[in-house]
């Protein structure tokens, strides 16, 4: 079993998890790392470290940014995985992995799953692979033990909820809207609905991300799913020369908001 | 040869619905999936239907001026001293290339599924100007993606794009090319699904897309074959077509997949050569990948990253090819080849000179290969070319081009 059922385990009925989302070598690996100490030091109980893509077709123009940014310093999936495994060597944080599929097949199928395993990754989530073209994924990541992460989105009929809950292990990602990720004024009203469709489906721990950049929207996501995920906001500060301190800052708001929510929930006014 | 569909024997993955042997699938955001089970679902029923296919039959004819002529060059056919050869006449169809076969039949299908919204990408222009075109016939509302250097080589077509009252609107991410055009069209589609139809101008994307755009190009290929055996009393040697998605050629083979005498031969970009890498030559020098949707070759490293392309042709200056092209290659049905910009630029100037046609750059490539193949066929054996395009929009481009 990898790292991060445990987390959900815990967090259950208290608050909801966090789970910082970055591109790895954006700009370089060594600043990742350092990214990643001031998020956990920040509170985040999930890491997800975004694989660089030339053509990331779910992403908007900050994560593209950074994407590119990071194929420019020349980082490939296994330096990625070398990333995780200095990581891994300091903390015990679950590392979720979003990479798009070619990537990954280039590497091969069961070579990845062994070696991200062996580096300490935790899960893999794929944009660009439904559930319905993962087969042969979904055998190599089980037979590792690598938890293999799928989305569902607004748009997802009763059917495909029922198909990714039974397919994913680890948690289901939960798109908030239709659209790429980014910067959103509001927070997506199809989001609650949305959520208790999914839970009619499965029991996997849902997270919820794509437009979810600031303390509010966090807070008042945080309160109907199992996890939020910010990432464009956190790259978007990384861009601007952010350094770890204003990111540690900026987290500890996001988590204090979650933190918050829970209070509130849990103390009658 | 088609095993469109089957679960077939795969080494990486399991096969899924809308396969040519292992190659083509579905590898896209979930948010998509249901409005690609929707349109082939459409799809599946408005290609059966008589009144549809009627509909789209009278458009083809009397706005399109379908049937196109199969042309034979006598002067072309005489200078080269090989194969009779037959061009097909797609560059005389309205707005001038085989795109609008395609166009015609995804808007009616957008229609009868009321999407009032089109989206498109174009590299050459010529699928923009084909969507914006039946956008402006149907009164719909239409956004086309080009990449920012693509508008600068097909400026004439951007413009006329804006007359037919299409957005189009420059794609400045990643190679400012068709890549960064399908990339944009595709978070558009995300963003906006549950009104908007993509129109996909090649035989690329995730099924049912490469089918879809098969069928609808097989028209090429259909009235090919019936005007060869009218003429000649029998089956064509060769067919030879350019491929950057693979459309017209696609359009053009289907038709004969089962006419084993048949060589095909695809004519894929080769920019300043293979071993320069500033080419286009998908099947030539790939190697298999996911893009845009779907599993088939690909330009790409080792870690899996896109190449950048290069070609002087617009339209041909793409990393991917139609997963039913990956699925020939293989089989060994069809062909696959290269010419350089210089090459196609000759074939370009040949055409012109020789048989009065100015070709599109596209189909001048295909044009360019017959200098390679004719001497090495005999002069009793034919030949039918796509001319998948005019080259009205090139002139300009290519004049720059000769001044330096």
């Amino acid at each position: 079993m990898s790292r991060i059922g445990p987390v959900f385990e815990r967090l259950r009925g208290s608050r909801a998890a966090l789970m910082p989302f970055l591109v790895a070598g954006d700009p370089n690996l060594a600043s990742t790392s350092q990214a990643v100490e001031a998020l956990i030091r920040a509170g985040a109980d999930l890491i997800e470290l975004g694989v660089p893509f030339s053509d990331p077709i779910a992403d908007g123009p900050i994560n593209q940014r950074a994407y590119q940014r990071a194929l420019a310093a020349g980082v490939t999936p296994r330096d990625v995985l070398g990333l995780v495994r200095d990581l891994r060597a300091r903390f015990g944080v679950p590392i979720v992995l979003l990479s798009y599929f070619n990537p990954i097949l280039q590497f091969g199928l069961d070579r990845f799953c062994a070696e991200a395993v062996a580096s300490g990754v935790d899960g893999v989530v794929i944009p660009d692979l439904p559930p319905d073209e993962a087969g042969d994924l979904a055998r190599h990541a089980r037979a590792a033990g690598l938890d293999l992460i799928f989305l569902l989105s607004p748009t997802s009929t009763d059917a495909r909820i029922r198909l990714a809950g039974a397919q994913s292990s680890g948690f289901i990602y939960c798109v908030s809207l239709t659209g790429v990720t980014g910067v959103r004024d509001r927070v997506s009203g199809e989001v609650e609905g949305l959520l208790k469709r999914i839970r009619q489906h499965t029991g996997l721990p849902i997270c919820v991300g794509f437009g979810v950049s600031t303390a509010d929207q966090a807070r008042q996501v945080g309160a109907v799913a199992d996890g939020v995920i910010v990432g464009s906001a956190i790259v978007a500060l990384l861009e601007q020369d952010g350094g770890p301190a204003r990111l540690e800052e900026f987290v500890s708001g996001l988590r204090a908001s979650l933190d918050g929510a829970h209070a509130a929930k849990s103390t009658p006014p | 040869m088609e095993r469109e569909g089957s679960v077939a024997e795969h080494p990486h993955m399991t096969a899924a619905k809308g396969r040519f042997g292992k190659y083509g699938g579905r590898y896209v955001p979930e948010t998509l999936i249901p409005a690609l089970e929707e349109l082939e679902n459409s799809y599946h029923r408005f290609s059966r239907d008589e009144v549809f296919q009627a509909e789209l039959d009278r458009y083809l004819r009397r706005y399109c001026g379908r049937p196109t002529p199969l042309y034979f060059a006598a002067h072309l056919t005489q200078l080269l001293a090989g194969p009779r050869i037959y061009l097909k006449r797609e560059d005389l169809l309205h707005t001038g290339a085989h795109k609008i076969n395609n166009t015609l039949g995804q808007v009616l299908l957008a229609q009868r599924m009321h999407k009032r919204r089109l989206i498109a990408e174009t590299g050459a222009g010529q699928h923009g100007v084909a969507t914006a075109t039946a956008a402006a016939m149907f009164g719909l509302e239409c956004d086309v993606y080009m990449g920012a250097e693509d508008m600068i080589r097909q400026e004439l077509n951007v413009y006329r794009m804006r007359l037919l009252g299409a957005r189009v609107i420059p794609v400045e991410s990643g190679t400012r090319t068709l890549k960064d055009a399908i990339n944009e069209a595709l978070r558009d589609w995300v963003t906006n699904v549950r009104t908007t139809f993509y129109v996909i101008g090649s035989v690329v994307g995730p099924h049912p897309y490469p089918t879809m755009v098969r069928d609808l190009q097989s028209v090429i290929g259909h009235e090919a074959r019936a005007q060869i055996l009218e003429e000649n009393g029998r089956l064509p040697d060769c067919l030879l077509a350019c491929v950057g998605g693979g459309s017209n050629a696609m359009g053009l083979f289907y038709p004969f997949k089962d006419d084993t005498s048949v060589r095909m031969i695809g004519v894929e970009a080769g920019g300043l050569g293979i071993p320069t890498l500033h080419h286009a030559a998908t099947l030539v020098a790939g190697t298999p990948g996911v893009l845009h949707g779907a599993y088939s070759y690909l330009l790409q490293d080792a870690a899996g990253q896109v190449r950048g392309t290069h070609s002087v042709s617009a339209g041909l200056d793409y990393p991917g090819v139609g997963p039913e092209h990956s699925f020939l290659k293989d089989s060994g049905r069809a062909e696959y080849v290269a010419v350089t910009d210089d090459e196609a630029l000759e074939g370009f100037r040949l055409l012109a000179r020789s048989e009065g046609i100015i070709p599109a750059l596209e189909p001048a490539h295909a044009v360019a290969y017959l200098r390679t193949l004719a001497p090495s066929m005999r002069r009793d054996q034919t030949v039918i070319l796509s001319l998948s395009g005019r080259g009205d929009k090139d002139v300009q481009y290519v004049s720059r081009l000769e001044q330096g």
